[in-house]
């Protein structure tokens, strides 16, 4: 049963397992485990974060394509919910309609991408795509009357979410259980959800031929699997996927700004979840998503202890000042590509034999 | 004993064909000439027309390194922007520094500093683009995948590492003194800076040109592109010529970013990156490798976002987006392919 949950693709390493155990344990129990306003906002980042990075595995660790334009999809889908509920209520229904204009428009986004431009170069991909997830980003900052420009849109969801709503009245275990801890788990049981469908997904013969097509497209092509077919809809899975992790966090924040969703460094962040945890394998995803976000909520706290205790030697404190944390993710970026490419879990699971 | 060379028997192309291969060329003018029919007025295209050129100028000499770069040894560096804005903030201290020349009313103080300013951003971005290729680009030849991440990631850290040495703020500077303000032209106000801009940005495009078909070494770089293997059996390290065309690229994009931040007279420590956008349609359009290819482009989309950001401010940038797919639908590999023999 478990095993089939996990579509026959288990961790393969006894740490990695127990790893992803406790991560999905505090992320099950996050509200009772660790109370308090900034934990929460934390495991509901994670649990969103592990889809995004997770899509985006789909298409750089499995299918081999470097996109530019994952938060694009991630925008389009967060903007779709945005709109759906500031115009039209907090209705329940508004939230449907508006994630599934969310991830249709982002698929066709993708499609048209992906038949332009996938025939080419992975390079002239990465291009492409590029410079159309910048222009899209200008065009939403500029198209203020729709989109709220670089304010972005408030709105309010359902009732049942908010804070204010009581299920019941007694504190369980000392929390109480309001519309924000019904979110909570709403947003959880969907990432759940959607990871595991995306763990069918590459553990199905379609994921298999991703493969192939990403070791040799040339030999894919020449025993007949179309290769631009399966990139395309690669593409496609992955911006649908970003797009509905998108409106997870539109209905999380109940804010939606360019900033939030759209900009480079969302992007950069991505890339660099997938790669420390590990491309070609969707545990990569949980692991860097989890480590990446606990050391940007927490690390630059050590890090401004490193900077005072460090305050009387000038260059080194600049560079352990808490601002600099990404120079040293960057750094680990690349040493990773270089020396362990298959990432943390890779390591792992190498360890074991 | 005949007197009869043998020689290679080359064959005519027909004129209909050699028209259609010429027909990027025509784009430029065509462009102009329909923005010139869009606004109506002379003065106010005349203006449009010389900010276009100087930034489809500035563009190119940020873009050409990219573009050889690739060309020569299959390597596209995400990192680029990186040199530009390196070079932006040496060029902008060094002026800083020499306040004084700047501000004097002579010319040739005004013209040697900023030819001061230029040198050192030259030189730091070359060697920081030899350091570059060495540590972060060497390892990775002939990876794709891993080329564009690790060269991202070398952004990352470039960015961050300008943040260390300059702080976080962004920095002012005006112009020097004799290229500030404008000449008029009949009823048209044409900035100087923008004059020297199209200078040296056309100087360089030549002297580009004349390096790559008359030198030995633009022989190499050309037969390089072509077939890099077939030189490197010829005896000729391709490695080294290709460390050398990638410090110059990077040199090139500090120039660009010294000139493109004058242009602005504020920088940021991403201007870099927001420069790539309009660098790597630039060389999409141009055709990935070709130098030719990447000039036309450069000036195609510095008219067009003059223009357009006179007629309809809001679409600036995604026509030059829509240029990208119209030219690429037209010809998919971009206006001047490179050919390569692999």
């Amino acid at each position: 049963m478990l095993i089939k949950l996990l579509s026959g693709d288990t961790p393969r390493s006894g740490l990695l397992a127990v790893l992803l155990l406790v991560i999905l344990i505090s992320l099950a129990f996050a509200p009772f485990l660790f109370p308090g306003t900034r934990s929460l906002e934390t495991a509901a980042k994670i649990c969103i974060f592990i889809v995004l990075v997770a899509s985006y595995d789909l298409l750089l660790g499995y299918a081999g394509i470097v996109s530019f334009a994952h938060t694009m999809f991630f925008g389009i889908g967060a903007y779709g919910t945005a709109l759906a509920l500031s115009t039209t209520g907090p209705t329940y229904g508004s939230m449907i309609w508006g994630t599934a204009a969310g991830a249709i428009v982002a698929a066709v986004f993708a499609l048209a991408i992906g038949l332009f431009s996938l025939r080419v170069k992975a390079i002239f991909f990465a291009m492409v795509t590029l410079a159309v997830a910048s222009a899209f980003a200008v065009l939403v900052s500029q198209l203020s009357w729709l989109t709220g420009g670089e304010d972005g849109l408030n709105y309010s969801i359902p009732r049942e979410f908010k804070p204010a709503f009581k299920l019941v009245d007694e504190k369980i275990f000392d929390v109480r259980i309001n519309g924000k801890l019904l979110l909570y788990y709403l947003v959880f049981f969907a990432s759940l959800i959607l990871f595991l469908t995306m763990l069918r997904i590459v553990n199905s013969p379609f994921g298999r031929t991703l493969k192939a097509v990403r070791d040799n497209a040339f030999r894919a092509e020449a025993i007949g699997y179309r290769v631009v077919w399966y990139r395309t809809t690669a593409t496609v899975l992955s911006a649908v996927m970003a797009a509905l992790a998108g409106s997870l966090l539109a209905i999380w924040l109940r804010y939606t700004g360019p900033a939030t969703t759209l900009s480079m460094e969302i992007m950069i962040d991505i890339l660099l979840m997938v790669v420390i945890g590990g491309m070609g394998t969707l545990y990569g995803a949980v692991i860097g998503a989890t480590i990446f976000i606990l050391a940007q909520t927490y690390l630059q706290n050590l890090m401004g202890v490193a900077a005072q205790a460090t305050s009387a030697l000038p260059l080194v404190s600049t560079l352990v000042a808490p601002e600099r944390w990404l120079l040293w993710l960057g750094v680990l970026f690349i040493l990773s590509v270089y020396f362990f490419p298959s990432g943390i879990v890779g390591r792992l699971r190498a360890g074991r034999t | 004993m005949s007197d009869t060379t043998i020689k290679p028997r080359i064959e005519k192309v027909p004129a209909a064909e050699q028209l259609v291969q010429k027909l990027p060329v025509l784009l430029v003018p065509v462009l102009a000439l329909a923005g010139m029919l869009a606004i109506g007025n002379p003065s106010t295209w005349l203006t449009l027309t010389v900010a276009g050129l100087a930034m489809g100028m500035m563009i190119f000499i940020m873009a050409s390194g990219l573009t050889v770069v690739f060309g020569l040894m299959d390597v596209i560096n995400f990192g680029h922007g990186a040199f530009v804005t390196v070079g932006a903030f040496v060029g902008f201290t060094v002026l800083a520094w020499l306040a004084g020349w700047t501000a004097s009313p002579s010319v040739l103080l005004n013209l040697s500093a900023l030819l001061v300013a230029i040198l050192a951003a030259m030189l730091i971005t070359g060697g920081l683009g030899y350091a570059f290729e060495r540590v972060i680009v060497k390892p990775v030849y002939g990876e794709h995948l891993k080329q564009i991440l690790v060269t991202m990631g070398g952004l990352i850290v470039a960015q961050q590492m300008i943040h260390v040495v300059w702080g976080p703020d962004e920095m002012h500077l005006s112009r020097p003194e004799a290229l500030q303000g404008s000449i008029v032209l009949g009823d048209a106000a044409i900035e100087k800076y923008r004059l020297v801009a199209v200078a040296i940005g056309l100087a360089l495009f030549l002297g580009m040109r004349h390096i790559l078909k008359n030198t030995k070494i633009g022989l190499l770089v050309r037969a390089g592109v072509e077939n890099g293997e077939m030189v490197e059996s010829l005896g000729y390290r391709i490695r080294r010529l290709f460390l050398i065309v990638f410090m110059t690229g990077s040199a090139l994009a500090g120039l660009g970013g010294v000139m493109w931040g004058l242009y602005q007279e504020t920088i940021t420590a991403h201007m870099g990156s927001e420069i790539m956008v309009l660098v790597f349609i630039v060389v999409i359009i141009g055709g990935l490798g070709s130098v030719e290819g990447c000039f036309i482009g450069a000036l195609l989309v510095g008219l067009l976002a003059n223009y357009t950001a006179f007629l309809a401010p809001k679409v600036a940038l995604i026509s030059t987006i829509a240029l990208m797919v119209a030219v690429l639908m037209w010809r998919p590999q971009g206006l001047y392919p490179v050919v390569k023999a692999k």
